[in-house]
């Protein structure tokens, strides 16, 4: 990516995503764009260039924040009507870290609200377009996030990640996305979708790109107290393959997945051979269960997380209020989208007594054995490699009247998650009406870069 | 059916949800699916097997107990409430 100094201007470089973002309104990547701020501090950084002072690794570099990162700018909406008016009071870790590297926000992405969903067609404002066919979705919930990569506005993006949020959408829209092992980079300042899954990453054009982003916003952070020490500390050249061994997951290559999709990832799965990996088949079984692990979990977390938003202390209030009661409900009516419902609803069922044991606990325990059987295969491989999504960017509206159909889609991305494990998506190929195809790669924890190493040696080939 | 009318109903109260009747019908349909899909989970024995709530095992994490300032001020938070009165957040009469 292109980093201000003597000879590039950032406020040239700040100009010019914002005028392409402008050029590709109708995408509707950005809930809102920073313009007045990001020249100013664009300003700022060509005047410190100017007197040969220090400006950090990506000073005046442009980038698009997932609008669930909370930011002074502006409001962080989370795409949702309960948030439409929040002016944030905090800055979100990862956000100034990269700001003190002189990263320079220029937009707010879409998202699906409270970043539920596959598609950013749940959101508040309307969905986001995917980059390569106005009529397909963006793929969720990082849609904008993606999309603004994909179209060139900006180098890159920062997303959130709870079970393929970042992951699916780099897939759609044929760019890097990566999503750390749990705790890598501090959620501190996001807005909380499920806590035990939830991480946060980026997208970029290349390894080399994701690879300069994640080693940034990674780390320890006292705000966060589940943040892991620093590990995002090599050379990518560096973060070698031990083994040399690649798994492809077999239970991912069957029936209901896309012709196209399967041709990709064996086309991948032979590149890695040329570049002198061993790939071999391996199944998973307990992989396929991880659907329902992960939609008895989150929306669980879910429902917890949510209950703040009550009315009363910062968003949405609903009018014609009386008592106490209708504050809480009909704001909550109001203010939250129908997914965000749903979730929050079967997040109190899985939690209800009675059904504790059946579906919550339950849940727990398998994901137990989905962990156990993920240490397992790491003992023979470096990695996992299997398909991003079961299908390329399906058309907008065509899964929105059946909740279950679209929590489907997240089949290969949520197993991961739930495991905390380090999981890339790399752009690999596309189908013959030009629809972007990604492979995933899986890694043990702390993992992250030799994934990000493996798929930059395949890059251009 | 695993999930009934009733169910919804009680749901959207434990949620403090108030629904509209329109919302009622397409959540009973959906709820039921989603739960149905939950069950393929019996297939899995779990017995004796420990269950996972946090992936890396790490429990209490402990820090110093000392006062810290925090980056937003007094002013603002209470700017983000829709009623404040003499410092503090104002909601309609609850008795």
């Amino acid at each position: 990516m292109k980093i201000a100094d003597k000879n590039t201007k950032a406020v040239d470089l700040v100009r010019a995503a914002l005028e392409k973002a402008k050029e590709y309104e109708d995408y509707h990547a950005f809930i809102s764009m920073n313009e007045a701020h990001a020249l100013e501090r664009a300003r700022e950084i060509d005047a410190k260039i100017e007197k040969g002072e220090e400006v950090g690794r990506l000073a005046g570099v442009p980038f698009a924040l997932k609008d669930n990162y909370l930011s002074p700018e502006g409001n962080t909406t989370a795409a949702a009507k309960m948030l439409e008016d929040f002016p944030a009071p905090i800055t979100a870790t990862a956000v100034k870290k990269l700001e003190d590297e002189g990263a320079i926000m220029i937009g707010r992405a879409n998202l699906d609200a409270y970043a539920h969903g596959g598609s950013t067609e749940n959101s508040y404002f309307g969905p986001t377009s995917n980059a390569y066919d106005k009529t397909r979705v963006a793929g969720g919930s990082s849609g904008g996030s993606a999309v603004a990569v994909a179209l060139d506005i900006v180098p890159f993006a920062l997303g959130s990640d709870t079970g393929g949020s970042i992951r699916q959408p780099a897939s759609f829209n044929g760019v890097y996305g990566v999503k750390p092992t749990y705790g890598t980079v501090s959620r501190y300042g996001v807005v909380a979708m499920a806590s035990s899954t939830d991480t946060m990453g980026c997208f970029a054009k290349d390894a080399a790109d994701a690879n300069l982003v994640m080693s940034i916003i990674a780390g320890k952070d006292e705000k966060d107290s589940t943040t892991l020490d620093d590990f995002w500390t090599k050379d990518l050249a560096d973060a070698k393959a031990s083994k040399k061994k690649i798994g492809l997951i077999t239970d991912f290559m069957g029936d209901g997945v896309d012709a196209d999709v399967k041709k990709t990832t064996e086309d991948y799965a032979n590149k890695l051979k040329k570049a002198g990996y061993k790939v071999e088949e391996v199944s998973l079984p307990i992989l396929k269960y991880a659907l329902a692990i992960y939609y008895i979990v989150q929306p669980a977390e879910v429902a917890s997380n949510l209950s703040r938003y009550d009315g009363i202390r910062y968003g949405h209030r609903a009018k014609e209020i009386h008592n106490l009661g209708d504050i809480y409900s009909k704001t909550r009516d109001e203010g939250f989208m129908p997914e965000n419902k749903r979730r929050i609803l079967i997040g109190n069922f899985v939690l209800s007594s009675g059904f504790f044991d059946a579906y919550y606990l339950k849940a727990q325990k398998a994901r137990t054995l989905l962990i156990n059987a993920y240490n397992e295969a790491f003992e023979k491989y470096d990695a996992l490699l299997c398909p991003v999504s079961p299908s390329p960017a399906f058309k907008i509206g065509e899964n929105t009247s059946d909740p279950l159909k679209m929590y489907l889609e997240d089949v290969m991305t949520v197993p991961p998650s739930m495991a905390g494990l380090p999981a890339i998506s790399v752009p690999a190929g596309k189908n013959k009406a030009g629809l972007p195809i990604g492979v995933q790669l899986v890694g043990p924890r702390k993992s992250d870069q030799v994934l990000l190493h493996i798929a930059a040696e395949l890059e251009g080939k | 059916m695993a999930i009934t009318r009733k169910d919804v109903l009680h749901l959207a109260e434990l949620s403090n949800i108030s629904l509209s009747e329109e919302q009622i019908e397409p959540l009973i349909r959906d709820l039921d699916n989603i739960v149905n899909y939950f069950s393929q989970l019996d297939e899995l024995n779990t017995e004796n097997v420990e269950p996972t709530y946090q992936c890396f095992d790490m429990q209490n994490v402990w820090r110093e107990d000392e006062i810290k300032e925090f980056e937003a001020n007094r002013e603002d938070l209470l700017a983000l409430t829709v009623e404040s009165e003499d410092n503090q957040v104002k909601v309609p009469k609850v008795l």
